[in-house]
């Protein structure tokens, strides 16, 4: 009897979970559907009441792939983002792991410095970035775009707070065991942390996609313009192509999506620690 | 031996006066934000102007419309940028304020030649009696107008007054039971063209000049008739609940969506309705206080202008390349293929134009219309919609805020005057 | 004796490890942050328009300037309200929803997709279809308010709402980073701390204020962190809501670095525009530092 009951509790908790999630995920989703059936609509559909389009006409994504660089946009998106993502999980997790576990000087103050990097607003720092790309014959060029992002605080940030999770005595042990630092680093410490650099590619990945403002001003030539860039083009003095934008919005997610399917399922328990202290 | 000096020498000679053009290749920056068609155009324009002028290169460089100013702002500040800017002539004199442009050079382009050749608007951009730009094509407002709504309606022709406007806008819109506006019979918006309507049209048809004839001075509330045409103006939207400002380009989307029945709006929108194929619509001239009344219109433009980077060789092209994207020529190309006014006299005279359906209506708008001399087209407008707020959303008093306004007006063109 | 010697040098070591770790890093933010952030600091004493050829030095002009303009502490005011409200609300659901998902057994990746695509789709896209909900007359919202009765509500032209309507789309917009995060986290935790407090027979109360919240917390450190700094600097949401982008109606939207923006790219006020950042990066700065102090704890296990 009493272990039925713990059975029927477990279905009912797990009932109200998915019906509370199934409400919430609808809520999460109707704006972007929204988004998706305007896709198809036709540019003096779109400002009609009904969300659903008169048809399912494929002309407005036919456009995109034929008439508009969209494809290029993709690729130049993608050379950017699989760049700066790598750059940012070499550096920002090996800088991250410094911080919460090395002893040195300045521990702190290092510390500080890289975080107040992210209180500078990045619309102020386009200016003397353009003017570095000017000198160094950056414009244009995929190293124009990426150099910002090649290593972040955001990240250094992110993966110092997991490895503080990491208990100090498994890398201790590690250490007794004649391993040097940096065999600690990428043995012991850096399979501990797999759900937060899931996490990091994630943001990264997404991060440097919907990367507007900087990409617009370093690339002049529509060959190197990123997908955001591209949309931006949609919209003159006159009018906006919203058709054209919720299109190319609609394809952009689809990149992302994949890669947050393929990475979230590393944000699972890792590898269960031993040897802990009770 | 001294004629084979003089044969080599004269050889060199003609060697350097042959090669000199060629090796003097100039190339030079034409900057423009992106509209499809005047893209399209611009480059086939600068290969027939390549080939007239074998020494010079013309580089053409595009950016979206609404991140005009940051590019420009990125490139000047690292020492770039264009040396031809296409630039909409009322951010002009703030750039030309900072010395980022040049008057045009007076020997390709005199004033007088300029005043004879191009409509009486284009003074806009003529600043310490230089002109600092020339336009290809300029706009003017019309009112458009649904006639399938109007059928419904049973009205046969446009409105000749704004009385008659607004009582056939109060019939043409709908609401439902519960008062949600569904089709606004007309398009009322402040963000639109209607501020322009307001300063340039209502205004003036009402006795009221906008600025003083030096354009030093805001004169929007020197007389009664401002405060009550300002009140009236925003009573269409408040009181008689004929539209609504929405937002940027809303006017003409609901417009196009066939829930506006009337709109008033420039030239430019024809491409953007006409392509439309859902939409039975109609252009008329802006009606007048009464008939036979004052008839006032607003007119604008984007220009080319020469900027600071163009200096010597790079001048001379540039000024080669200004004359020739804004001769007859090209403006009457331009307005088959992007279907804007020419700014030339006399094609704004032919006859055909001046009767097209369409045109026909902005072509003859444009002998009434007033370009204004913004100091700070952005700043101004921005102040303009913060009054119109006021009155609509805090039930502020129009008198006080037209009275706020003009203050506030006043103080960006002194601010403007007193740096030059 | 001996044995401290030895661990001299291993701190040496470590040192030494450390700044190897850390070298190219960096010497990267000194280029590509510090730099730049300085640069701006040198315009904010500097009369610099952004087409001017010159940038005469003006000393302190700039601060007083702004701290003159009605706009800067409009813009200072609406940002904290948008830090003070968002930040917990945006917290609260994120961590809610990832404690949900941390729990279900089926369909993980394709709920965890769902609550995730909001933060995938381009703020320009989604800003538009929020637009139109809340439309006055025929926006969703609106039809629902008036079918059930009840007044229409002006979302976005009344200045009294129009920045918490916003806010509401911030949130929908971004509430995906903490549910990734805190599922991160949530995964970290151990099991065997799970099972411990299971066989000492804590209920599942205890466990959560026990366990997941302590355990949780460089996560919560991180996140809270985190969201201030994006709310403090709350930009393209604004820009792309507001009837615009001018932040309005009547300034009731306009966020700081939207002004800095618009300041520095519409009127090319750079001078001003760098001073505002300065005086920015100021506040921000000491609210992370009170964060860090207050939010960090250590477990001790």
């Amino acid at each position: 009897m009493a272990v039925l009951n713990v059975r029927q509790r477990r279905v009912l908790q797990q009932s109200a979970l998915y019906v509370c999630l199934t409400l919430g995920a609808l809520a999460m989703i109707f704006p972007l559907i929204w988004m998706f059936f305007t896709s198809f609509k036709t540019p003096w559909e779109i400002y009609d009441v009904n969300i659903l389009p008169q048809s399912f006409q494929l002309e407005n994504y036919q456009y995109l792939m034929k008439n508009t660089g969209f494809l290029r946009w993709l690729w130049v998106s993608s050379v950017v983002v699989v760049c700066t993502t790598i750059s940012v999980l070499v550096f920002d997790s090996l800088v991250g792991y410094t911080l919460a576990k090395l002893e040195f000087r300045f521990k702190n103050v290092i510390f500080m410095a890289i975080l107040a990097t992210l209180m500078v607003p990045t619309e102020m720092l386009i200016i003397p970035w353009y003017i570095m790309s000017v000198d160094f014959g950056l414009r244009d060029t995929y190293l124009g775009i990426m150099f910002p992002g090649l290593i972040t605080a955001f990240g250094i940030f992110l993966t110092r707070q997991f490895y503080e999770g990491v208990p100090d005595d498994l890398l201790d042990a590690a250490r007794i065991d004649g391993l040097n630092e940096l065999g600690v680093y990428l043995r012991i410490a850096l399979p501990q942390v797999k759900p937060a650099l899931s996490a990091l590619v994630i943001f990264n990945f997404l991060g440097n996609w919907n990367a507007f403002l900087w990409p617009l001003i370093v690339a002049q030539s529509p060959r190197m313009r990123t997908i955001p860039v591209g949309i931006s083009f949609f919209s003159n003095e006159v009018t906006t192509a919203w058709h054209l934008i919720m299109t190319a919005s609609t394809c952009a997610i689809v990149p992302v999506l994949i890669v947050f399917v393929i990475f979230q399922k590393h944000i699972i328990k890792g590898v269960q620690l031993s040897g802990l202290k009770g | 031996m001294k004629n084979r000096i003089f044969a080599l020498s004269l050889a060199v000679l003609m060697v350097l006066a042959f090669a000199a053009p060629s090796l003097a290749q100039v190339t030079i920056e034409y900057w423009q934000y992106y509209y499809e068609s005047k893209v399209k155009l611009i480059d086939e324009l600068i290969k027939v102007f390549e080939e007239q002028n074998p020494g010079i290169k013309v580089e053409h460089i595009t950016f979206p419309y609404d991140s005009f100013n940051e590019q420009v702002a990125a490139a000047v500040a690292a020492g770039q940028g264009p040396d031809v800017l296409n630039i909409f002539y009322g951010w002009l004199p703030m750039y030309l304020k900072e010395g980022f442009l040049q008057p045009l050079p007076e020997e390709y382009f005199s004033v007088e030649e300029i005043e004879n050749r191009f409509i009486p608007m284009v003074n806009a951009v003529k600043v310490d009696g230089r002109y600092w730009a020339l336009p290809t094509a300029v706009r003017s407002l019309a009112l458009f107008y649904n006639v399938d709504h109007f059928k419904e309606e049973g009205f046969d022709g446009p409105p000749a007054t704004w009385d008659e406007l607004l009582e056939m806008a109060i019939k043409l819109t709908r609401r439902t039971d519960r008062g949600a506006l569904v089709r606004s019979g007309y398009g009322w918006n402040v963000t639109g063209q209607d501020w322009h309507l307001f300063r340039e049209v209502l205004l003036r048809q009402w006795g009221v000049a906008p600025l003083s004839e030096d354009n030093r001075t805001v004169t929007m509330n020197s007389d009664p008739a401002a405060y009550e045409v300002m009140e009236w103006w925003i009573d269409w939207s408040r009181k008689y609940g004929v539209g609504e400002e929405e937002g940027r380009g809303l006017y003409r989307d609901t417009f196009l969506a066939g829930r506006a029945s009337m709109i008033v709006d420039g030239s430019f929108g024809i491409g953007t309705i006409s392509a439309n194929p859902n939409l039975n619509w109609a252009v008329a001239e802006l009606p007048v206080k009464e008939i036979g009344g004052e008839k006032a219109n607003f007119g604008s433009f984007w220009a080319h202008a020469i900027t600071r980077n163009a200096t010597g060789e790079k001048l001379e092209a540039a000024a080669k390349f200004l004359e020739f994207i804004t001769s007859d020529e090209v403006q009457r190309v331009w307005l088959e293929r992007v279907g804007e006014l020419p700014a030339s006299r006399e094609l704004a005279q032919d006859p055909e134009l001046r009767n097209d359906p369409v045109y026909g209506p902005f072509v003859r708008g444009l002998e009434y219309s007033h370009a204004t001399f913004f100091v700070d087209e952005q700043k101004e407008r921005e102040l303009i919609i913060d009054a119109v707020d006021k009155v609509l959303l805090l039930n502020a008093p129009v008198k006080d805020t037209l009275d706020q306004l003009v203050e506030d007006l006043q103080k960006v063109r002194d601010e403007y005057f007193n740096s030059l | 004796m001996l044995r401290r010697q030895k661990r001299l040098t291993l701190r040496q070591q470590q040192e030494r490890w450390a700044f190897a770790f850390m070298g190219i890093p960096l010497l990267f933010f000194a280029f590509i942050r510090f730099y730049p952030a300085l640069y701006a600091f040198n315009i904010s004493l500097r009369n610099w328009s952004m087409l001017a050829a010159e940038r005469p030095f003006v000393g302190l002009q700039n601060y007083r300037d702004i701290f003159a303009d009605e706009v800067f502490w409009i813009a200072l005011k609406n940002t904290f309200t948008y830090a003070l409200v968002g930040v917990p609300l945006q917290i609260i659901i994120g961590l809610g929803i990832a404690l949900m998902l941390y729990n279900i057994k089926r369909l993980v990746p394709f709920f965890r997709a769902l609550y995730f695509v909001p933060y995938v789709t381009s703020v320009v896209a989604v800003a538009w279809v929020w637009r139109f909900m809340y439309q006055p007359h025929i926006g969703i919202f609106n039809r629902i308010l008036l079918d059930l009765g009840f007044e229409q509500i002006q979302f976005l032209r009344n200045p009294d709402t129009a920045l918490f309507s916003i806010l509401a789309m911030i949130i929908w917009h971004g509430v995906g980073f903490q549910i990734v995060l805190f599922l991160a986290g949530l995964e970290m935790i151990p099991d065997t701390f799970y099972e411990a407090a299971q066989i000492d027979g804590a209920n599942s109360r205890q466990i959560f204020f026990r366990i997941t919240l302590p355990l949780l917390n460089p996560t919560i450190v991180f996140v809270v962190v985190m969201s201030s700094i994006r709310y403090l600097q709350v930009f393209s949401e604004v820009m792309n809501m507001s009837n615009e982008g001018l932040g309005g109606p009547l300034n009731s939207t306009i966020s700081t670095v939207l002004h800095i923006y618009r300041t520095a790219f519409h009127r090319f006020d750079m001078g001003r525009a760098s001073a505002m950042t300065v005086v920015l990066f100021v506040i921000v700065l000491v609210i992370t530092m009170i964060q860090m102090k207050l939010v960090t704890r250590k477990f001790e296990y």
